[in-house]
């Protein structure tokens, strides 16, 4: 008998298959008639316009856009890869801004209690507050819808690193830290040697939800501020009612924030301890 | 009187007691320990006893009194006082070798990597542990644990070590085998040691002297027995000793029947026992049965 695995992977496969197949069965052009109305031969061009596109058509459209990624033809067409590339930066600027932020403050938060008494009230209330609300008086007081997108990352991704830095600061064991004070470490050196690895699969685990959340905010805020990028394309390519791109490029959204999550995963696996 | 290396003065103990009162655990505890001198300290549970220990390893904070190490009073925790906690207190991120090796190099900075390596697997080597040197604490049982644990103590070789029932966590062969190893240890580096226990055979076996805790609340330290058995001991002979039995009888005899109305001497010392005082060492006689059974159902009792 297979493995699980092998199974598994055969599974996968056939609904794959069978899912675009009645995909493209749905969106088959209807058959020539020979009967046609007079209305439904004025109207017949426009209806397959508007149809979605079977997805023979995606494949063809996602080989040609794969195998030449980086053109650049000016403002309104660029290569898939260029659009992605630049999501990808803005995540990664707003991102690692929002953890040289977050982790210092999480660990601040998470060794005193004053401290986290202190800035609670403010956690509580700017962290429910949708990051695209904070779009407009980013875009007025920065002046620069580049700087803004990466501003929104910023706030978005802040939150579940610092709240789980502060948290997991605060439950190292007692006794790890008892045996850090026996041995008259340092308190940077406590602070580097045994809590921030005591504490690193719970800041991993933020850091993870974070740049799950900025992927999935990036595109929105493209979509407002435009220029660049895979938010810019998707909504630039319904503007132009080319279907079988807007869906090549959500799936590419797909793959790349797949990507980003792995990439986590991998870094959580290397902090992770067993007790 | 002359300074001995560690004094311990008046120290008590008070917690609110939830009800707008104080609770004081323990009050008045005075003893001293001699450089080199191996001392348990027994009672039942809920006493103090961890207290008094992260007292002195300076972890806690007395509500009164004083602690003295070499004419110095103790205000933290320090590298002169090694600690090896009930729950072992690995770091689990890190090798076995790793954790003797963090602590080696908090006690000499200078030293370098090889010298400090070297020195830790020396130690790991004493617990028998060589070939467990890059597994993580989770992939050791709980024995092999605590041989870390007591192999980074005596490692950093600190003046005072301290130790809060080290074998409470483990099944009695793998206690007993570590036991042995702790008698080797010690006969070698003759470190002085304060040690929590609720097993009489263990504190026999290892003690030169064992501390009597009377019960809670306002517990004392009521007397200090001497174990007049002479050192190098082992486990599997000392039961051969007529010194043994008549310490064991008179430990279990107080842990059952005297630990509630026990008082230390007028000015708060505790009462110096000899049970043992000239029992003849060298003339092994087996003990009568029936004085035996009895007390080693009182015994365990005691270790329940
Ligand atoms: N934070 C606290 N508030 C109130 N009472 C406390 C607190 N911590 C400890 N105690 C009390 O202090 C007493 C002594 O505790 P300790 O842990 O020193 O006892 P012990 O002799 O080590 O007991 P065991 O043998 O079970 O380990 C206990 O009765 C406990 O109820
Ligand atoms: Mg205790």
């Amino acid at each position: 008998m297979a493995s699980l695995n092998v199974r598994a992977a055969l599974l996968s496969v056939s609904f794959l298959i069978l899912a675009l197949g009645l995909w493209e069965m749905a969106t088959q052009p209807p058959e020539a008639q020979t009967g046609l109305t007079e209305y439904e031969m004025l109207m017949g061009g426009a209806e397959q316009e508007s149809r979605v596109p079977p997805p023979s058509a995606v494949i063809k459209l996602a080989w040609a856009e794969l195998s030449n990624p980086f053109y650049d033809a000016g403002a309104n067409d660029k290569g898939i890869g260029i659009q992605l590339a630049y999501s990808v930066y803005r995540v990664l600027t707003g991102y690692l801004a929002a953890m040289a932020i977050a982790l210092p403050i999480g660990f601040l938060i998470g060794m005193s209690p004053l401290m986290y008494k202190a800035l609670n009230p403010y956690i509580q209330v700017l962290r429910p507050i949708s990051p695209l609300a904070w779009m407009p008086l980013a875009l007025f007081i920065i002046q620069d819808s580049d700087a803004s997108a990466i501003f929104v990352i910023f706030i978005c991704s802040i939150w579940p690193m610092l709240l789980n830095t502060a948290f997991g600061v605060a439950n190292v064991r007692q006794d790890w830290v008892n045996v850090a004070r026996t041995h008259e470490l340092s308190p940077i050196k406590t602070a580097l040697t045994v809590i921030l690895p005591a504490a690193a699969p719970t800041i991993l685990t933020g850091m993870r939800i974070s740049i799950g959340i900025a992927w999935l905010v990036i595109v929105a805020a493209e979509m407002l501020v435009g220029g660049t990028g895979i938010g810019y394309y998707v909504w630039n390519e319904w503007n132009n009612l080319d279907l079988a791109s807007v869906i090549f490029s959500i799936l590419m959204i797909g793959v790349v924030g797949m990507l980003l999550d792995l990439a986590l995963g991998k870094a959580q696996k290397l902090v992770e301890y067993k007790e | 009187m002359s300074k001995s290396f560690l004094e311990v003065d008046g120290l008590s103990k008070v917690y609110p007691d939830g009800q707008g009162g104080d609770l004081t655990v323990f009050e008045d505890i005075r003893f001293a320990l001699e450089k080199g001198e191996f001392v348990c300290i027994i009672g039942h549970s809920g006493c103090g006893k961890s207290t008094i220990l992260n007292v002195l390893a300076g972890l806690d904070e007395a509500s009164a009194g004083n602690v003295v190490m070499n004419g110095k009073e103790i205000k933290g925790p320090g590298l002169e006082r090694g600690v090896v906690f009930q729950n072992y207190s690995l770091l689990p991120w890190k090798t076995t070798l790793n954790n003797i090796v963090f602590a080696v190099k908090a006690r000499w900075p200078s030293w370098s990597k090889e010298k400090v390596k070297e020195h830790s697997e020396r130690y790991l080597k004493m617990v028998g542990l060589e070939h467990a040197l890059n597994r993580k604490p989770s992939q050791l049982s709980g024995g092999m644990r605590q041989r870390v644990s007591i192999a980074r103590a005596f490692a950093t070789q600190p003046e005072l070590l301290l130790l809060d029932e080290p074998f409470g966590a483990l099944d009695a062969l793998t206690r007993g085998v570590i036991q042995d190893e702790l008698v080797k240890i010690w006969e070698e580096t003759r470190q002085t040691v304060f040690m929590i226990t609720h097993d009489v055979d263990e504190a026999i076996l290892l003690s030169d002297r064992i501390f009597l805790m009377s019960n809670g609340p306002n517990a004392r330290i009521a007397e200090s027995v001497k174990v007049d058995i002479p050192h190098p001991r082992a486990r599997a002979t000392i039961f051969q000793n007529p010194a043994y039995h008549k310490t064991r009888d008179y430990l279990v005899d107080f842990l059952v029947n005297r630990s509630g109305s026990a008082l230390p001497e007028k000015d708060g010392t505790p009462k110096i026992a000899e049970p043992a005082k000239g029992v003849t060492q060298s003339t092994p006689t087996p003990a009568e049965p029936e004085t035996q059974s009895e007390s080693d159902t009182a015994a365990r009792a005691v270790n329940a």
